[in-house]
């Protein structure tokens, strides 16, 4: 993360550690041992928006077992879920509910967009109802491409997550210095979504060629 | 079915019948006593108003060729089969107009008809006389228009990106621009 | 038979001595996990029964018709793939069947008979995991899922090794098949319909006399043959009310007529849970039988016929249906003459099948409406399309 571990002491490399670990000596940070079990403990949440559902339980059966990395605990209640799995499209009629339960998690919370449609819209981006990727409500952290994406690349999307977590810093970790993020949750509008996006999350990409409104319109 | 019916009309290049206006409902019940007794599909055609160039061989036996506009309308499509005899399909088609398209229900004959009704009140925006339940069914309560209509007009919401989609880049280049 | 129309019962509410009962409304899903996806249910009950249920659809209404509406026909196969997201050789068949009404063409035989073998293998995917689910949704969680799943995985290699995936197939053309199958599939095929009637009976024995089982789905959920009909419900649904009505023989589309099989349904005029549950099972053995029967019959040849990529059919209207594995799947397409398709409209089984759930829920405990639900045999991408 950003902030470098300033406290004083010994900063162990990972072949120094293993090679005490070998000799019976176990010298560890708070920070490693926290997202050593964070990290091997992530429990989805059980839900299914649209396709890509269907893979993702098809990677917690027994062919593919996801409880080999220890997430196998689908909980059905955000209460209770470390990681949401968006997969599938996210309809413009979804989405509010999608942001919702996203603010019900606790913290420490992570969020894959499996699929295509979860990243941008996919194959039904032109879609009247269609939005064109969560990550304009909602911070995502994997993104997991495929229409619908292996389980096999399912659990490979994990294995960055659990990554990622393995370098979090409990100082900047928001869990501890925000408290639960919240989101605002969009509302319907005659014909689409206001806001159209979340800017705190998501700014569209700036556009080189871009012409003034007037001479678009002209 | 014509003889019972002398106002129905037979639209030979659809292989349809056209129920004759206001009718539909007698038509279907008339229909359901015959044993046609189960409704497939239910769905909504707009046509707008458009313009079509033939070629017409005139008095003097030359070709010409003559523009003619056909006006718009709303047609409500439905599929029917019969269980007891299995046949089918029968298409039966209500045709009104495209401003304030008005047709009745045939949510009493056949219940199959109830959601799809809906949806096509929903899509198209026709309003069935005699429907139990008639509200939006895949959009949200305050959304306005009718989506599958042909001239509607998608919200705008796409942003410049790098991508090779030229029909999006298009879009962008036609529509407003966020930059 | 008009009189079935929409007489949903009047409930009135139980009064109990000295008790002040309110009515409870809960809203059930779109995110629970007895929906099957993004399906909602406004439930009202009075203490654990349901009073009133009123459906909530268009959480995953992808607008799959309109966009349809704007590409050639060809590009819209792919698409069809991701309606009923189990079933993508079926809903490729019901497409394809319907465009080649509009561009006369001959399909080789071989393509016919590969056409049988993957649609009725998808049948078996279907129902093997309907049947986990449905069971999942009575409490029996995992076991017989994993179970499911584990056959499933093996009849989603035989989909990858001909197509390239293993959910999404986009596997049939007009006119055919996008390719043939590679050297050996058709005795792995074998190899895997030979041994499935060994897991049914294992099934079968751990599912079909279980008490809890029994006890959860008889009786509940009735469905009267005649609001079936009337209602346009297809499928295993329509056959466990007492109709024994199948496309597969009623049309005969593809070289259906060439194989002998039967249609399980059941014997009274009203259905519930559990022969819902029976049909399913019932079907799969038949669609062994007639699996067996196409990879004896199958012969070398060509699987595509001459179609063009992109062709402009005259004017016309078409039509096409198919018995999918949760009941009729129609594709209505009109022509205009130009590439796309001027109209195009997904006839979605499950989504008419769903017009009886609340006459089916009333009266019933709030349990058994989370059954019900799970044996209509819903998928959302269809429902919502």
């Amino acid at each position: 993360m950003t902030t470098p571990n300033t406290s004083p002491g010994i900063d162990l490399d990972d072949t120094t550690r293993a090679e005490l670990e070998r000799a019976g000596v176990i010298v560890s940070k708070v920070d490693y041992l926290y997202n050593w079990a964070r990290g091997g403990s992530v429990w989805p949440l059980t839900f299914g928006l649209a396709c890509c559902a269907i893979e993702m339980i098809a990677s917690a059966t027994s062919r593919f077992d996801i409880s080999r990395f220890g997430s196998e605990v689908f909980r059905p209640t955000p209460r209770q879920a470390d990681l949401m799995i968006v997969s599938g499209t996210v309809t413009k009629k979804m989405a509010p509910q999608v942001v919702r339960i996203y603010n019900q998690m606790p913290e420490p919370k992570w969020v894959i967009a499996m699929g295509a449609c979860a990243i941008s819209g996919g194959p039904f981006k032109q879609g009247y109802n269609v939005l064109k990727g969560i990550d304009r409500y909602i911070p995502v952290d994997v993104y997991l491409p495929g229409c619908p994406p292996r389980p096999e690349a399912v659990l490979q999307s994990l294995n960055y997550l659990q990554e990622k977590i393995r370098t979090q810093d409990i100082k900047s970790d928001p869990a501890f210095t925000v408290g639960r993020r919240q989101y605002p949750v969009p509302e319907f509008t005659g014909t689409d979504l206001e806001p159209p996006y979340n800017p705190e999350v998501w700014q569209p990409p700036a556009n080189p060629n871009a012409q003034p409104l007037e001479e678009a319109t002209a | 079915m014509l003889q019972q019916f002398p106002e129905a009309e037979w639209d030979e290049a659809a292989g349809a019948i056209i129920a004759p206006l206001g009718q539909a409902l007698a038509v279907a019940e008339w229909l359901l006593g015959q044993g046609v007794d189960y409704c497939s599909n239910v769905t909504g055609v707009d046509y707008l108003e458009r313009e079509v160039k033939e070629k017409v061989t005139g008095e003097d036996g030359k070709m010409e060729t003559v523009t003619r506009t056909i006006p718009s309308r709303m047609d409500v499509v439905y599929h029917l089969y019969s269980m007891q005899k299995q046949t089918g399909p029968l298409v039966l088609k209500q045709r009104t107009n495209r401003e304030q398209p008005q047709v009745q229900s045939l949510t009493p004959v056949w219940r199959s008809c109830e959601l799809q009704e809906r949806e096509v009140y929903d899509l198209f925006g026709v309003d069935f006389t005699g429907h139990p339940d008639q509200r939006r069914i895949l959009m949200w309560d305050e959304f306005e228009g009718h989506p599958m209509r042909k001239d509607y007009t998608e919200p705008f919401d796409y942003e410049w990106e790098p991508t090779p989609h030229n029909e999006i880049l298009d879009k962008h280049h036609r529509g407003k621009v966020i930059v | 038979m008009s009189n079935a129309t929409a007489t949903a019962p009047n409930y009135e509410l139980i009064q109990r001595d000295g008790l002040d009962t309110g009515l409870l409304e809960i809203s059930m899903g779109p995110h629970h996990p007895s929906t099957h996806g993004v399906f909602r249910m406004d439930v009202k009950l009075d203490g654990e029964t349901v009073v009133d249920l009123q459906p909530v659809f268009g959480y995953l209404h992808r607008n799959h018709e309109k966009l349809a509406e704007n590409m050639s026909y060809l590009s819209s196969m792919p698409f069809t793939d991701r309606l009923d997201y189990f079933n993508s050789m079926t809903n490729n068949w019901a497409y394809a069947l319907a465009a080649e009404q509009l561009i006369e063409i001959e399909i080789p035989e071989r393509a016919e008979y590969l056409r049988v073998i993957m649609s009725e293998l998808t049948r078996l995917v279907n129902h093997v995991s309907l049947v986990g689910f449905f069971v999942n949704d009575l409490g029996a969680l995992g076991t017989p899922l994993l179970y499911a799943f584990r056959e499933r995985e093996k009849i989603l290699d035989l989909f990858e090794q001909a197509s390239g995936a293993r959910m999404m197939c986009n596997y049939f053309r007009f006119g055919g098949l996008r390719n043939d199958v590679p050297e050996g599939w058709l005795d792995r095929a074998r190899e895997v319909v030979d041994r499935f009637p060994k897991f049914l009976d294992e099934y079968e024995k751990l599912l079909c006399e279980n008490e809890i089982i029994l006890s959860r789905t008889q009786g509940v959920g009735n469905l009267s043959k005649e609001l079936a009909i009337s209602a346009g419900i297809t499928g295993p649904m329509l056959r466990a009310s007492g109709e024994s009505y199948d496309i597969r023989k009623v049309d005969r589309y593809g070289i259906y007529d060439r194989f002998q099989f039967r249609v399980p349904y059941s014997e009274g005029d009203v259905g519930d849970c559990y022969d819902r549950f029976m049909v399913r099972m019932l079907e799969m053995r038949e669609s062994i039988g007639i699996l067996k029967q196409a990879l004896d019959g199958i012969e070398d040849g060509p699987v595509l016929g001459n179609a063009p990529k992109v062709f402009k059919p005259k004017p016309a209207e078409a039509y096409g249906r198919i018995e999918a594995p949760k009941g009729e799947l129609g594709f209505y397409l009109i022509a205009d003459g130009t590439p796309k398709p001027y109209r195009f409209r997904v006839r979605p089984p499950s989504f008419i099948n769903l017009t009886v759930l609340r006459d089916m829920c009333l009266g019933q405990k709030v349990a058994d409406a989370v059954i019900i639900l799970g044996s209509i045999d819903i998928v959302l991408g269809e429902v919502d399309r």
